[in-house]
């Protein structure tokens, strides 16, 4: 990594407080969505964020922007701890964080033209700004992210999700932030669609040098796109690692299952390539087994496993992994 | 022997408000017994709508033409009460979400034995025996207490297990499964496609995946069939289609899927633009727009799905098929 980071996440999490029964006397549970989770991020660097449904990688996406209540833990941002800003400071913060979201057309206000859309951040930092500027700025970045800038003046519903997701990809861009979280960008979209976005997220940093946290249950999308990758299981980081090393070298027994499911587009590799197949179905993040929450579908587990939750542990070159078991 | 399904020609149009649709075009398959079939498409290439229309389950604005024979049978157009003798029974359906296929009000239980006292005529008990196997065949733990569950109380992963279980419960020749793992997790998928698998193989059941995951399809099928903008583009057997595909639009998709084993490029390989509307299609070929080989031909004159020989032809001449007018890719 170069230089000092541009986010410094230590002991984030979310819990949420479920509402408990009055009538029976029962306290509500409490649902760690997010549990200590700690990493940095460098000035242009990506970092994948992967793992199962309810693993917790949206709301970490969304607590480190401050998008949520309850969070705990601290989120440096250049120096600045960000728990520490009135809510106005926060809010000129906000220029430089953007995100962009999963349903490109639920994402977009259906009454305002695509020209309303991308200039809003324009507007809500710099009110200042002349008109016929932020025109220039929007039709511009619509070229940018390949959208014709003739089309200024249409409504979300005439363009296709893949348009739709480059709309507001435009609007995270227009104020040029140093961080774009990405929140599973391509998943709604086809697959001929989706490589496109992908290259334009990655020609976008080129240019820009922001940095991105990208969110996604797609192993072969984030292999892509990231720097470094953090495995997310209950809650907790099962192992965070570069892009090749963790491809090459996985050492948490999930990451395995995880790398070994993906199917691979060959009928011949496909058949002949050995399998891990998990057990049973992601626990209930209200109730996580004890110690390891991944014991229960784990093929290495043993009783360590349910007794002490294992410590992330720090291997080679920012290689972790929090497992009793990573050299057997 | 005869085949298990025959698919001649099938038009699927849909009346709008814009107007006629025609979402499936001359569309035509046969599946052997036994056989996995996959068919590949993006949304809007009239994938699913073909096996609906099998199915007999169309929109009611829906309505196809053509012919559909189910093990030498013409079943396209009968009556519901017709239909309900074969389906569920000699040909099933599992769908996306597994949520919106079982009742929410109805116990497993209940949703597993009526395909059983429906179709073998089984007494109640013998059913629920017959289904608690069924359930520990597709690893559902504790069969026999989960049974008397509700579909809320299963998780994603469990309830399209169920589902598969349902759809296996009376041994049909037809599987038709129309993305079956797109709303699960990885880890999830890899153990209903094993299953599946497993299940169809032991009983000879055919098996039609319908996916939009070539990943999937390369670890399963036996034959691809491609669409695009509700017409066949390109068939073959599956090492043919992966490792020589013959048209432009299979081989685009196939290089713009990131993969787990290829080398990083800077850039990913794309198609270029966006899939076609279908009402506004012109005469010539629907991918001339995106296509990286498109010559003035194919503007004008739809080509025809034609029968291919040379590199990448089956010897028995059966099945190797695209509708491109460029000779060679």
């Amino acid at each position: 990594m170069k230089g000092p980071p541009l986010l410094s996440v230590r002991d984030l999490s979310v819990h949420f407080h479920m509402a408990g029964s009055w009538l029976w006397r029962q306290p509500g549970a409490v649902l760690k969505a997010v549990d200590e989770v700690s990493f940095d991020l460098a000035p242009g660097e990506t970092l994948g964020l992967v793992g199962e449904s309810g693993c917790g990688k949206s709301t970490l996406g969304r607590a480190v922007l401050r998008l949520l209540p309850n969070i705990q833990g601290r989120v440096v941002w250049l120096g600045e701890d960000l728990a520490k800003l009135d809510e106005e400071a926060m809010r000129r913060k906000r220029r430089e964080m953007q995100i962009v979201f999963q349903d490109p057309l639920a994402a977009l206000d259906p009454r305002m033209t695509v020209g309303e859309i991308i200039a809003e951040p324009l507007r809500t930092f710099r009110p200042d700004m002349p008109a016929a500027e932020s025109k220039a700025k929007v039709q511009a970045m619509m070229a940018g992210v390949g959208l014709l800038p003739q089309q200024i003046n249409r409504y979300p519903h005439e363009f296709s999700g893949g348009q739709c997701q480059r709309i507001g990809i435009a609007r995270a861009m227009i104020n040029e932030p140093k961080l774009v979280v990405c929140d599973e960008p391509v998943s709604a979209l086809d697959v001929s669609i989706q490589a496109q976005i992908v290259n334009l997220l990655m020609d976008l940093q080129r240019q820009y040098g922001m940095s991105m946290i990208f969110i996604s249950h797609n192993l072969s999308v984030v292999r892509h796109v990231a720097h470094r990758i953090m495995v997310l299981y209950l809650g907790r980081v099962a192992e965070i690692a570069d892009r090749d090393q963790l491809y090459r070298n996985p050492r948490h027994p999930y990451t395995q299952a995880l790398i070994s499911a993906v199917p691979i587009p060959d009928p011949d590799l496909e058949r002949a390539k050995a399998r891990l197949i998990l057990k049973g179905d992601l626990p209930s993040p209200l109730h996580p087994p004890s110690g390891c929450a991944f014991r229960t579908r784990c093929p290495k587990a043993t009783s360590l496993c349910a007794e002490r939750r294992p410590e992330l542990t720090p291997l080679e070159l920012g290689h972790r992994v929090a497992c009793h078991h990573w050299d057997k | 022997m005869d085949a298990v399904l025959e698919i001649a020609d099938l038009q699927v149009r849909f009346a709008t408000p814009e107007g006629e649709v025609a979402a499936v075009n001359g569309v035509g398959l046969t599946v052997e017994p036994g056989e996995t079939v996959g068919i590949v498409g993006e949304s809007g290439s009239g994938k699913s709508q073909v096996f609906l229309a099998v199915m007999g389950l169309l929109a009611s604005n829906g309505k196809a033409a053509g012919s559909v024979k189910f093990q030498g049978e013409e079943i396209l157009g009968r009556p519901a009460s017709a239909l309900n003798q074969i389906r569920g029974a000699r040909m099933s359906m599992i769908f996306q979400d597994p949520m919106t296929s079982l009742n929410p009000y109805l116990t497993i239980e209940r949703q597993l034995t009526e395909v059983l006292v429906t179709h073998r005529a089984m007494s109640r008990g013998a059913a629920r025996t017959a289904a608690v196997d069924m359930l520990e065949r597709v690893q559902i733990p504790e069969a026999d207490r989960r049974i008397g569950h509700y579909p809320f109380e299963f998780s994603g992963g469990m309830r399209q297990r169920a589902m598969v279980a349902m759809a296996l419960l009376c041994q049909p020749e037809l599987l038709i499964a129309d993305e079956p793992t797109t709303a699960l997790d990885v880890t999830v998928q890899a153990q209903i496609l094993a299953l599946m698998a497993e299940l169809t193989r032991g009983a000879r059941t055919a098996l039609v995946l319908i996916t939009h995951d070539l990943g999937v399809v390369a670890g399963l099928c036996d034959r691809v069939m491609v669409m695009y903008a509700g017409r066949v583009v390109e068939t073959g057997a599956v090492r043919d289609i992966f490792h020589r595909p013959q048209h432009p639009y299979t081989a685009g998709l196939l290089a713009s899927m990131p993969r787990l084993d290829s080398d990083l490029a800077t850039h990913l390989q794309t198609i270029p633009g966006q899939p076609p509307n279908l009402q506004r299609l012109g005469p010539g070929c629907a991918f001339a727009e995106r296509c990286p080989r498109v010559m003035d031909r194919c503007r004008v004159e739809r080509p025809l799905l034609r029968t291919i020989s040379g590199p990448g032809a089956r010897q028995d001449g059966e099945g190797r098929m695209k509708a491109c007018h460029l000779e060679e890719l």
